[in-house]
This record gives C-alpha cells, sequence and structure tokens, in this order.
C-alpha cells in the first residue's frame, strides 16, 4: 500500500515553533507514520514524556485511526475538551494529517514531522518514491520504471554520464534508474523504447496545485 | 562536410583538420581578467575556448558573460550550457543573448546534480535534458523557430555540440546513446577525459562499426595529472571517471617534484596515440586551473601551429 513517509523535524525546530506555546495537544495517527515509527503511539508517548521535561503542558493526545480521513473531524470534537485547553496542537502525523487537523480547529498547529514523499515499503524498513504524480505518465515506454521520479535529473531521454556501477553519482544507495530500465528493456526485447526522442515534458500536466473534478 | 555555420571550429573540422579545442573556468568573482589572462595564454594554440557552466554546480561568473569576453578579444568561444539551472524560456533566451554577439559553438549538457556544489539545498530544473536541448539548438537555427513554434527574427548560427562519457556504465548503451544524440541534431562531440585508451578504442570501434564517426565530429577529451594524489582522487571519487591502475601507478612511481611533468608525458603520449584511432577528429584539453600547459601539451602533440581557417576559404 502506498503510505505518507515521514522524519520526525529537529528537536531544536520543534521547540522554536513551540515556543511561546504553553499548553500543548498532541495528535498522532494510526496508519502511515506508526508504520514510520514517527507519529504511532510509543512516538507521541514519549514526546508528551519530552515536553514534560522542558515544562510544557500536555492538556491531552490522541491517536487518530487515520488522520486524512474526513472522520478526523468526528475525532476532534471528541476531545474539543482538551484542544480547547491548548493552546497550540502538535501534530505527528505527515502533513496531509496536519493539513486536515488545521481545518477542524481554531488553533495554531505545528508539524512534528517532515512528509518527505509518498512511497512503499519496499524491504523491511525500507521505503522508496516510487511516483511523484507529474501526471504526464511514461511508464509506458519506460519497462514501467519511473526515471522522473527515480532518477535524480528526472531524465526521460537516458542516462547522464554520471552512473557508478548501476547506481546514482550522487547516492550510493540509490540505483541508477536508467541502468534499470535499460536492464529491464533489454530482458523484455524491448531497447527501441530507449532510441525514441522523448519530447520535452509537459508540466502543465503536472497538477500543482491539483484540483481534479469528477 | 559542408558547414552550417560561421563556426571556425566548423570550418576548421569540416577542412579535415585535427581539431584543438580547450576550456577555461570562469571565476568566482567578476573580475574579467581572469578569463581573458587565460584565455591570451592560450589562443594561439587552440581553435576554440569552452567556457563552462558553473561546472560541478558551483557558483561562478557566467559562461555566457564569459563567451562575450572571449568574443570580444577575437578568440573562437564555445558557449557550455547545461540544463540543470534554468528551464526552457531562460534557456532559449541566453541562447540568443549569445547569438546576438556571434557566438557560434554551444555544448549542450544536463549538468552536474546540485548536490556536488555550494548550493546543495537549491532547486535544480532540468526542465530539458540534454538530448532536448540539443532539438532545441537545431530547431531554433533551422527552422527558425521557437519551442513555442513561433517564428525568430534572425535565428542562432551555432555549431551544436554535445558530451559522451565512454567510460560510464552500462558500457553497452554508451553508443546507442552517441547515436541518439547523433539523431537529435549533435555535430560535434567532446568526450570524457581519458586515461583508459584500451576501452575508449574499443568505444571508438564501435563507433565506426555504426558509421557514427561519419555523422559527428568526436573531439577525445585529455586532463593532464597535476599529481599523483590528483590521478588518485579522479580514479576514486569521480564517477563516470575511468583511470586504470597502471596511470596511478605511473604518476606515485615518480617523485612528486617531477609528478607534474609525468602528467604532461601521460598526456602527450595520449594524443600522440589517438591521433591514430580513426574517428577521433580532433582533442578537447581541459587543463583544470592549468591553462598554462596547453601550449606545451600542443606543441609537443605535434598540433602547433594551428591552421588558419581563413586559408582555406
Amino acid at each position: 500500500m502506498i503510505r505518507s513517509i515521514t522524519q520526525a523535524k529537529p528537536e531544536e525546530e520543534i521547540d522554536e515553533l513551540l515556543s511561546g506555546f504553553g499548553r500543548v495537544f498532541i495528535v498522532g495517527c494510526g496508519t502511515c507514520v506508526t508504520l514510520t515509527h514517527t507519529g504511532g503511539e510509543p512516538e507521541v508517548k514519549a514526546m508528551a514524556e519530552k515536553l514534560s521535561k522542558k515544562g510544557k503542558l500536555t492538556t491531552g493526545h490522541v491517536l487518530l485511526p487515520v488522520a486524512c480521513d474526513n472522520l478526523t473531524g468526528e475525532a476532534v470534537k471528541e476531545y474539543a475538551g482538551q484542544i480547547g485547553q491548548a493552546d497550540v496542537l502538535l501534530i505527528m502525523t505527515c502533513a496531509f494529517g496536519v493539513q486536515t487537523v488545521a481545518r477542524q480547529v481554531n488553533k495554531m498547529v505545528v508539524p512534528a514531522l517532515d512528509t518527505l514523499f509518498i512511497g512503499k515499503e519496499t524491504g523491511l524498513g525500507q521505503f522508496d518514491e516510487i511516483c511523484t504524480q507529474c501526471g504526464t505518465c511514461v511508464l509506458g515506454e519506460t519497462g514501467g520504471i519511473c526515471p522522473v521520479t527515480s532518477c535524480h535529473k528526472g531524465l526521460v531521454n537516458g542516462p547522464c554520464g554520471g552512473t557508478n556501477n548501476g547506481k546514482c553519482e550522487i547516492d550510493e544507495a540509490k540505483d541508477c534508474a536508467w541502468t534499470l530500465i535499460y536492464e529491464r528493456l533489454k530482458a523484455l526485447d524491448r531497447l527501441g523504447s530507449m532510441r525514441k526522442l522523448q519530447k520535452p515534458r509537459n508540466h502543465q500536466g503536472e497538477p500543482s496545485p491539483g484540483k481534479f473534478t469528477l | 562536410m559542408k558547414t552550417k555555420t560561421p563556426s571556425k571550429l566548423e570550418k576548421f573540422l569540416a577542412a579535415g583538420h585535427l581539431a584543438v579545442t580547450s576550456e577555461c573556468g570562469p571565476p568566482r568573482g567578476s573580475d574579467a581578467a581572469t578569463i581573458t589572462k587565460k584565455a591570451e595564454m592560450i589562443r594561439d594554440y587552440v581553435d576554440a575556448i569552452n567556457i563552462t557552466d558553473n561546472q560541478t554546480s558551483v557558483t561562478r561568473l557566467s559562461s555566457l558573460a564569459s563567451c562575450i569576453h572571449l568574443k570580444l578579444m577575437g578568440v573562437e568561444p564555445t558557449l557550455q550550457m547545461v540544463t540543470r539551472d534554468r528551464n526552457r524560456i531562460a534557456l532559449q533566451s541566453d541562447i540568443l543573448g549569445a547569438a546576438s554577439f556571434d557566438i557560434h559553438n554551444i555544448l549542450c549538457l544536463s549538468g552536474d546534480h546540485q548536490q556536488f556544489g555550494d548550493c546543495p539545498q537549491g532547486q535544480n530544473v532540468f526542465d530539458l535534458d540534454s538530448m532536448q536541448l540539443i532539438q532545441t539548438v537545431k530547431l531554433m537555427r533551422d527552422e527558425g523557430k521557437f519551442l513555442g513554434g513561433d517564428e525568430i527574427k534572425r535565428p542562432p548560427q551555432m555549431f551544436i555540440g554535445a558530451a559522451a562519457n565512454p567510460f560510464a556504465d552500462p558500457f553497452e548503451i554508451r553508443v546507442p546513446r552517441l547515436a541518439k544524440k547523433i539523431a537529435a541534431g549533435v555535430e560535434f562531440i567532446q568526450t570524457q577525459c581519458i586515461y583508459n585508451l584500451d576501452k575508449f578504442e574499443l568505444w571508438m570501434k564501435l563507433v565506426r562499426d555504426r558509421g557514427l564517426h561519419e555523422k559527428v565530429y568526436i573531439l577525445a577529451g585529455v586532463t593532464p595529472f597535476k599529481t599523483a594524489g590528483m590521478a588518485k582522487y579522479m580514479k576514486n571519487r569521480v564517477p563516470g571517471m575511468d583511470v586504470p591502475d597502471e596511470v596511478v601507478e605511473r604518476m606515485s612511481g615518480v617523485p612528486k617534484e617531477k609528478q607534474a611533468e609525468e602528467g604532461i608525458n601521460i598526456c602527450v603520449e595520449t594524443i600522440q596515440r589517438l591521433k591514430e584511432c580513426e574517428g577521433v577528429k580532433g582533442f578537447h584539453i581541459m587543463a583544470i586551473e592549468w591553462e598554462e600547459k596547453v601550449p606545451e601539451i600542443v606543441e609537443r602533440s605535434g598540433l602547433y601551429p594551428r591552421p588558419r581557417p581563413e586559408a582555406d576559404s
């Protein structure tokens, strides 16, 4: 399943964002951030302890089942009392969750996490970005591997000169997308696809800010 | 071959001369003398001088402005243009800017990732890739049109170049990639620095097997080592670079004070051997912050004096 992949913000940044606020209500989420151990129950409790040591008062906390879901509105109502006593909400969910909660309360919200990408767990504890939702899908010509997402330069006409033993020149931990595409197309006897000159990408197909009406 | 532009470099190559080009990196400041001094040192020894475009993603004086300085001193510049920093509007605009100063050579590159440079947190652009930049220059020149389809008044007249790295992996796609650049419209190639001559000659054989050497002018890239440390650094730290062990050992095998001389020797021997390689139409000498050695390399390689293009026309 596709997940929102997050990382804890540096403690100093959270301290700065919370400065001037004495009473905090903490929100976690039972879905993606539980999987990445960034905003599940143990992290929410640890945060409450940490804040307490820093002299903040935690008015309460909640672990929403799916923070980005519209049902979040109902959950927030249930905690209206504790939220009402807080100066600020510290939200340990992805940015989708932060924005969903923000729409429901008339308080400042502080994200405790940075949302890195929408991705997939591809191995135990390993998450990869596989689609950037560019709006102009090229997978039909690349053997199902996305160079727009997986190449650091987003090149659509083949690899640059920096392929490094099948890895990307800027990060040895990342595969060169075009080496993968080449291997895949070779196995499928479709290398002809790589000869095609791809036109400049249509960035109007990229919905940012996306809005779609059925 | 017939020429398509007023480029002197193109004229040299079309006349069948082995071309010699070099490059100058612009300064990290606004003193134009840094660039004109380097150019003055080598102008009689090369046919055109590339100006790098914020190479290794380190912010420098712009390639276009530096090329204008060369042009004003009567030296033929090659504008290096990377797609990392500018979108298609800015690229086309700068191509016209260069054309307005009658800059007639362009080298189309994607560019190093910004992670290597002084602004690793910056946003890259890569709105076009090098392949598409080649096509863009060709469209602007040959059809007199912008990417958007509108007509250009006084289109650019540029000899279109690109880079090729015979050493990056997978090796087997490097010749097809050259073929793709030729299909896109590239007319000359300056290769990655060559230290592994056997591998380069194998690449050239595969190039010849497909007849590509008849369709594009290939200039073999060389960079002299200053020290054994530089050889080791290039071998281990620069992606896509192939420095064989014996070359590193040769550099390490001479005393420190003799290493620079040995580096020049290796460079000259490389040129001499590749002069015999069918399909190599010239040399691109990238003496990184060591431009003063270019005249010696050119002379010792038997490439001096440079022919005068005027004599052929």
